[in-house]
C-alpha cells in the first residue's frame, strides 16, 4: 500500500475484512504471515507504530458516562496531543451534543464521535471498519470528506465496507475477500465493475 | 516523567467517570453498610460484635471491592475503551497505576463513610491513634485495589466475571485482610502492646509486592485480552 492511497476491502460476512483491519491495527496478532511497515514487522514494532495508526472499529473506544467533549479531552490528554477538541466536535457536527452523555446518543452520533477520536491522532495509517454504518447521508459524506482530507495529508487508508459504491467515491484501490482469501485486487473503479 | 503524567491522566479520567455516575460509589457504600448491618443482626451478643468489628469492616470492604473492580472494568469493556487504550500511545503501566489509584480512592471514600457508622452501630470506642488508623485504612484499601485491578481485567474478559473475580482475588488478599482487620482492632483498642505498626508494616510489604508485580504483568494481560 503506497502512502496516501486508500484501499477499500469488500466481501461477504466472515470473509476476513475486520480481522485484517484488526491485524493491521495490532489489536490481533496474525496467526500466519507478517505485516510490514516500511520494511519492519508491524507486530514486532507495535509499541512504537501504534502511535501512527488510528483505528475505528465496531467498538468505538469511548466511555458511555462521559460526554463527547470529555471523551475527546481524555483521549487528547492521554495521547499528549494538542488538538482543539471543540473544533473537532464542530467538524463532525456534534457541537450541539458536546455535553450530553454518550449513553444518550444515537448510534449515528456515536459513530461520528468515533470518527472524531480517530482524527485526534493525525495518523500515517487510518483503518476504518464499516465507517458508513448507522450514518445518515450527511454523515456518510462527512466520512468521505475525512478520508479525502487524510489522503491529502499523506495518510494511507484501509476501510472495510458493505457499501462499495459509497466507499469507491474516496478510495483509489479495492480488495475483494472471501473466506479469508484474497479474490481480487486492483483499482476501486475496477472493483465496482466486478460487482453484480 | 511521561508515565507519571499519563498515570495522572488515567486517574483523572477514572474519577471523572465516577463523578458522572455517582450511583456506583453510593452503591458500594450501601453494599458495605448492608454487610455491617447483617452481621450486627446475626451476632449473638454485643461483646462478640465489638471484638469482630475490625474483621467485619474489612470483609465488608473486601466484598464491596469486588463489585468496585468489576464495575471499573465493565466500563472499559462496554465500548472497547480498554482496547482503545492499548492501541493509543499510553504506557500500559500508566493505565494500571491510574486505575489502581482510582480504585484505592473509591474504596477509601467508602471506608471513611462507613467507619463512623460502624463505630456507632457496634458501640466500639476508638481509643488508639487516629493517624495510625488512617494509615492502616489507606494501606488496606491499596492492598485490595492492587491485585483487584489486575484480576478485574483478567476476569472482565471471561464469562461469569462477577463469580470469577472473588474466587481469584480472595485467597490472594488473605494476608492483607488479616493485617488490616487485626491492625484496625488493635488501634481501636488503644494499641497497648504497640502492635499497630507491625500490622501496618505487613500491609506496606504486601502493597510493595503487589503494586510492583501487578504493574509489571498488567501490559501483558491487557495485550493478551
Amino acid at each position: 500500500m503506497e502512502a496516501g492511497s486508500a484501499w477499500m476491502l469488500t466481501g461477504p460476512n466472515g470473509s476476513g475484512k475486520s480481522t485484517m483491519l484488526r491485524c493491521m491495527a495490532t489489536s490481533l496478532k496474525p496467526h500466519r504471515g507478517h505485516i510490514l511497515v516500511d520494511g519492519t514487522d508491524l507486530w514486532e514494532n507495535r509499541q512504537t507504530l501504534r502511535a501512527e495508526i488510528a483505528y475505528l472499529g465496531h467498538e468505538l473506544h469511548v466511555w458511555d458516562d462521559l460526554s463527547p467533549r470529555q471523551n475527546l479531552q481524555a483521549w487528547n490528554r492521554l495521547g499528549r496531543f494538542e488538538v482543539d477538541v471543540d473544533a473537532l466536535l464542530e467538524r463532525v457536527n456534534l457541537e450541539p451534543h458536546r455535553d450530553h452523555p454518550v449513553r444518550a446518543m444515537s448510534a449515528g452520533m456515536k459513530r461520528r464521535l468515533g470518527l472524531a477520536r480517530l482524527l485526534l491522532k493525525k495518523p500515517r495509517l487510518a483503518l476504518l471498519d464499516e465507517p458508513f454504518g448507522a450514518l445518515d447521508p450527511e454523515g456518510r459524506e462527512l466520512v468521505l470528506d475525512v478520508i479525502r482530507e487524510l489522503r491529502t495529508s499523506g495518510t494511507t487508508i484501509a476501510l472495510a465496507t458493505h457499501l462499495p459504491r459509497i466507499g469507491a467515491q474516496a478510495c483509489t484501490h479495492g480488495l475483494a475477500l472471501e473466506a479469508g482469501q484474497l479474490l481480487w485486487a486492483g483499482t476501486a473503479s475496477g472493483l465496482l465493475e466486478r460487482l453484480p | 516523567m511521561n508515565v507519571i503524567r499519563q498515570t495522572f491522566e488515567v486517574l483523572r479520567k477514572e474519577l471523572l467517570v465516577e463523578w458522572r455516575s455517582p450511583a456506583r460509589v453510593s452503591g458500594l457504600f450501601f453494599f458495605a453498610l448492608a454487610m455491617l448491618l447483617m452481621v450486627a443482626f446475626a451476632s449473638p451478643t454485643e461483646g462478640i460484635l465489638r471484638t469482630q468489628a475490625g474483621g467485619t469492616l474489612w470483609i465488608s470492604l473486601l466484598l464491596a471491592s469486588t463489585r468496585s473492580m468489576d464495575q471499573s472494568w465493565s466500563t472499559e469493556m462496554e465500548h472497547g475503551a480498554a482496547e482503545g487504550m492499548l492501541l493509543w500511545p499510553v504506557e500500559p503501566v500508566a493505565i494500571y497505576y491510574g486505575k489502581a489509584l482510582a480504585n484505592t480512592a473509591i474504596l477509601l471514600a467508602v471506608t471513611v463513610a462507613i467507619f463512623p457508622l460502624m463505630v456507632g452501630l457496634y458501640d466500639v470506642p476508638v481509643r488508639g491513634d487516629l493517624s495510625m488508623l488512617a494509615a492502616i485504612a489507606v494501606m488496606g484499601c491499596a492492598a485490595l485495589a492492587a491485585p483487584g485491578t489486575l484480576y478485574g481485567l483478567i476476569t472482565a474478559q471471561a464469562r461469569g466475571a462477577s463469580v470469577l473475580l472473588p474466587l481469584l482475588m480472595f485467597p490472594l488478599v488473605v494476608p492483607a485482610l488479616l493485617a488490616a482487620s487485626r491492625g484496625t482492632m488493635v488501634v481501636i483498642e488503644g494499641d497497648p502492646m504497640l502492635q499497630g505498626s507491625s500490622w501496618l508494616s505487613l500491609l506496606v510489604a504486601f502493597n510493595a509486592i503487589h503494586w510492583s508485580l501487578s504493574g509489571l504483568f498488567f501490559g501483558r494481560v491487557l495485550e493478551d485480552g
